[in-house]
């Protein structure tokens, strides 16, 4: 029995113009819609798909940062205090964390006290990196410029979680930090990137002082698009002198309770 | 509350092993977790392990009463907890240990009724406790037992029941697409539970645009159940106030205060988004409050005061407890490896977070999901959910085909629905049944050929 036979079906649809319409909703999201079914299971096509994206997937979180495209877009190379890919997973401190060596180097290569220092990092996935920040990061530092704000000196980290922002712009005195990181990966897409963000960098400030603008690929925010927003959203952090929560509370706009 | 400091040896002379205080006797009986490891204080051997297990089973409930794992004076979770003890009932069971409360809850002679009892002398310590005494099967057994039910428009948790979350979460969020992901979904007869999207932007804009999408699809299809929108508390707070449709409020919460704190929320807020919501709610009630955890949030923040994460977790149920939530869930292998492992990990976690949520009396379900980055596979959590499905507990949540392209993680599919239903004889909500039937979806106790289809929304 498949599931169009539609023995309980109280009015007969056209199916031919149900299979358009199911193709164009389909085609339109990236999430899986219109997979049918086989009884109350997957049909195999579906089934065998989903195991092969998961088999993709995997393989993104171990792959690196090519080490020309750090060249080409003129970033200084830092690392975390982690040493290879399986002490990234296991140790999240020390990819908040940076190596001695590379205090030294961000003080001898940087320009201190930015308006916004920009952190770029491999995070969870390589392949968001390569693929959004060669598009987003021209976008972000020539609009801030426009804006007539101190970029500083770009930097990219590897093996980072997005609390080593917090360590970069604090040695450097940096007004606010960014850093466009890889999120984990998904099954559709390892090309998601998220831009964290927060004003004066401390170690071990808060989560709820930040803010994140995340799903960054082109089935989501467009990279170019994402530069732009990240641009005006970074100018009324500076503005504000706040971010995460405490930006909210600022915008919030209390009507008394009644 | 006083807090003594205490030394505790164990009782079994073949076992040498010295514990210096309660948390750590708590956080060495844990079984293995990867959280505990990164956080320092695992069991460093097997032996150590069991040796801990055996001083925790002599315990009694009244020493962990005494010995909260954060100070009353420090931590606001800690106060709500014990400030919520119902004392006559609390005397009465103080002189229990923690074996004898095991032998309790497996017992074939308790049951619903007999748990119910002595729920409201218990604190989150007591109830991670045991949990650690606890194996598989007995977590599986002992959930069985518990029926907990809640209602906002649908009522869910009753005994022969089984609801889903119905997560159509899109990386643009776009609403079409959402909507789309909805009418998918319903075919599958999945969303009784509630249907429920994480915004990617965290904005009142977006909130509302979403709430009001969702809102109009159950308005126009009549639909038995409850929205909701993911967003950060303060803004879904926002939206409300300014109109928006809200059926629940939602919040993570974390179990310690500093946690919270990372959070963005502390318990005037969320008494705050409480009273909101019993007022500007668009549901009926009289349950309008909806909770995510998950073991590990915590320590991630760096906020988990040398407590283990399954300590932790259970004291996150204390405090959503405080809100007579109408769905609570743990958002199990969320996160990543550093805390949980690999698919044995995530199954054992899953297994103590349900347990522990509805012997804390709440409306208790769970998130089974894996992340890419985690040695963890679909089959994992199917196992999951056929153990928890066993276990009774009151809803999953569900995605298209397990993929969720917008948190990046897979979960249940819409699909495990119909193969649960099927193979526990279970049924979704009544309400929502009945619904399912008038639109052809369900007939004789299970989905229809026309399910799947999602042109009958059309
Ligand atoms: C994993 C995760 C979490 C984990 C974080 C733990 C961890 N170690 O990663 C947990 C479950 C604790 C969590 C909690 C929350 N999260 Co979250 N999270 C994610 C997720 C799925 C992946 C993040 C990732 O890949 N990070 C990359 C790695 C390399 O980072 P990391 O250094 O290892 O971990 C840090 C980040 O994950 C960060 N983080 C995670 N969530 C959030 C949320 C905010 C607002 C901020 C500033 C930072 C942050 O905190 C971690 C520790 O420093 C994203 C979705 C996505 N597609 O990105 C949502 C996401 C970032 N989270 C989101 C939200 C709303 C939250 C909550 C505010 C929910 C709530 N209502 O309480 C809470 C509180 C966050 C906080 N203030 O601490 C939203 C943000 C929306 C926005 N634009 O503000 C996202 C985009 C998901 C969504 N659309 O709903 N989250």
């Amino acid at each position: 029995m498949t599931p169009d036979s539609n023995a309980n079906a109280t009015d007969p649809t056209d199916d031919r113009t149900d299979a358009e319409t199911l193709r164009r909703v389909a085609d339109r999201t990236p999430t899986r819609l219109d997979v049918g079914r086989a009884g109350p299971r997957p049909p195999t096509d579906a089934l065998l798909e989903f195991r092969e994206d998961h088999g993709l997937a995997r393989d993104a979180v171990f792959s690196r940062v090519d080490d020309s495209l750090v060249d080409d877009l003129d970033l200084v190379t830092l690392r975390t205090r982690v040493a290879d890919a399986d002490q990234y997973l296991a140790r999240p401190d020390l990819g908040r964390e940076l190596a001695e060596e590379s205090i030294t180097r961000l003080h001898e290569e940087c320009s201190e006290t930015p308006g916004v220092q920009i952190v770029v990092s491999d995070g969870l996935s390589s392949t968001a990196v390569e693929t959004s920040v060669p598009e987003l990061l021209p976008v972000l530092k020539d609009g801030l410029a426009e804006r007539d704000i101190d970029v500083g000196t770009p930097v990219f980290v590897e093996f980072g979680r997005v609390d080593v922002m917090d360590v970069i712009g604090e040695e450097l005195a940096a007004d606010c930090c960014v850093i466009l990181i890889g999120e984990r990966p998904g099954l559709r897409t390892a090309e998601s990137l998220s831009a964290y963000f927060v004003y004066g960098p401390e170690r071990g400030g808060p989560t709820a002082e930040k803010s994140v603008v995340s799903n960054i690929h082109d089935s989501g925010l467009p990279p170019v698009e994402a530069g732009a927003e990240l641009v005006d959203l970074l100018a009324n952090v500076l503005e504000q002198e706040a971010s995460g929560i405490d930006l909210r509370e600022d915008d919030r706009e209390f009507e008394t309770e009644s | 509350m006083p807090v003594k400091p205490m030394a505790i040896e164990t009782t079994d002379s073949s076992v040498k092993s010295r514990f210096d205080s309660v948390v750590e006797v708590l956080a060495t009986a844990n079984e293995p977790k990867t959280g505990d490891e990164l956080a320092g204080i695992a069991a460093e051997s097997d032996a150590k392990r069991v040796a801990a297990k055996r001083v925790l089973a002599g315990m009694r409930l009244e020493t962990l009463r005494e010995n909260p794992v954060v100070p009353y004076e420090e931590d606001e979770v800690t106060r709500v907890i014990q400030d919520g003890v119902r004392e006559p009932i609390y005397d009465e069971l103080k002189d229990w240990t923690v074996a004898d409360l095991r032998e309790f809850l497996v017992d074939s002679a308790t049951g619903e009724r007999e748990i119910a009892a002595i729920r409201p002398g218990l604190t989150s310590e007591m109830i991670a406790a045991v949990t650690k005494l606890m194996s598989n099967l007995d977590l599986v057994l002992a959930t069985s037992k518990m029926e907990v039910t809640a209602r906002c428009n649908t009522t869910v948790g009753e005994s022969g029941t089984l609801s889903f979350r119905l997560q159509p979460n899109d990386p643009a969020d776009d609403v079409e697409n959402m909507v789309s992901a909805i009418r998918e979904g319903l075919a599958y007869g999945v969303g009784d539970a509630v249907i429920g999207v994480n915004p990617v932007a965290d904005s009142v804009e977006t909130t509302t645009r979403i709430l009001e999408a969702t809102h109009e699809f159950i308005d126009d299809w009549d639909v038995p159940t409850q929205n909701c929108c993911l967003a950060h508390v303060t803004t879904q707070m926002d939206a409300m106030r300014q109109g928006a449709p809200a059926d629940l409020v939602f919040q993570s919460l974390a179990g310690t205060e500093a946690g919270n704190d990372e959070f963005g929320v502390d318990v005037d807020l969320l008494d705050e988004a409480y009273d909101l919501a019993r007022r500007r709610c668009t549901s009926s009630g009289p349950n309008v409050m909806y909770f995510e955890t998950g073991q590990g949030a915590e320590l991630s923040g760096d906020a988990h005061h040398g407590v283990d994460q399954l300590t932790l977790e259970a004291r996150c149920y204390g405090l959503a407890k405080q809100y007579d939530p109408f769905l609570v869930n743990t958002v199990v292998g969320f996160i990543g490896p550093e805390y949980l492992y690999d698919g044995q990990q995530v199954i054992r976690a899953g297994l103590e977070d349900v347990f522990m949520g509805q012997l804390h009396g709440l409306s208790m379900g769970i998130d089974a999901c894996y992340t890419n980055h985690i040695q963890a596979d679909q089959n994992d959590i199917e196992n999951l959910a056929v153990l928890l499905a066993a276990a009774g507990t009151n809803y999953f949540i569900t995605v298209p085909m397990g993929d969720d392209v917008m948190l990046n993680y897979q979960s249940n599919s819409y699909h495990d629905a119909g193969a649960l239903w099927e193979l526990f004889d279970l049924e979704p909500a009544p309400a929502f049944r009945d619904w399912l039937a008038e639109m052809g979806l369900w007939h004789n106790g299970r989905l229809t050929d026309r399910a799947g289809d999602p042109t009958i929304f059309a």
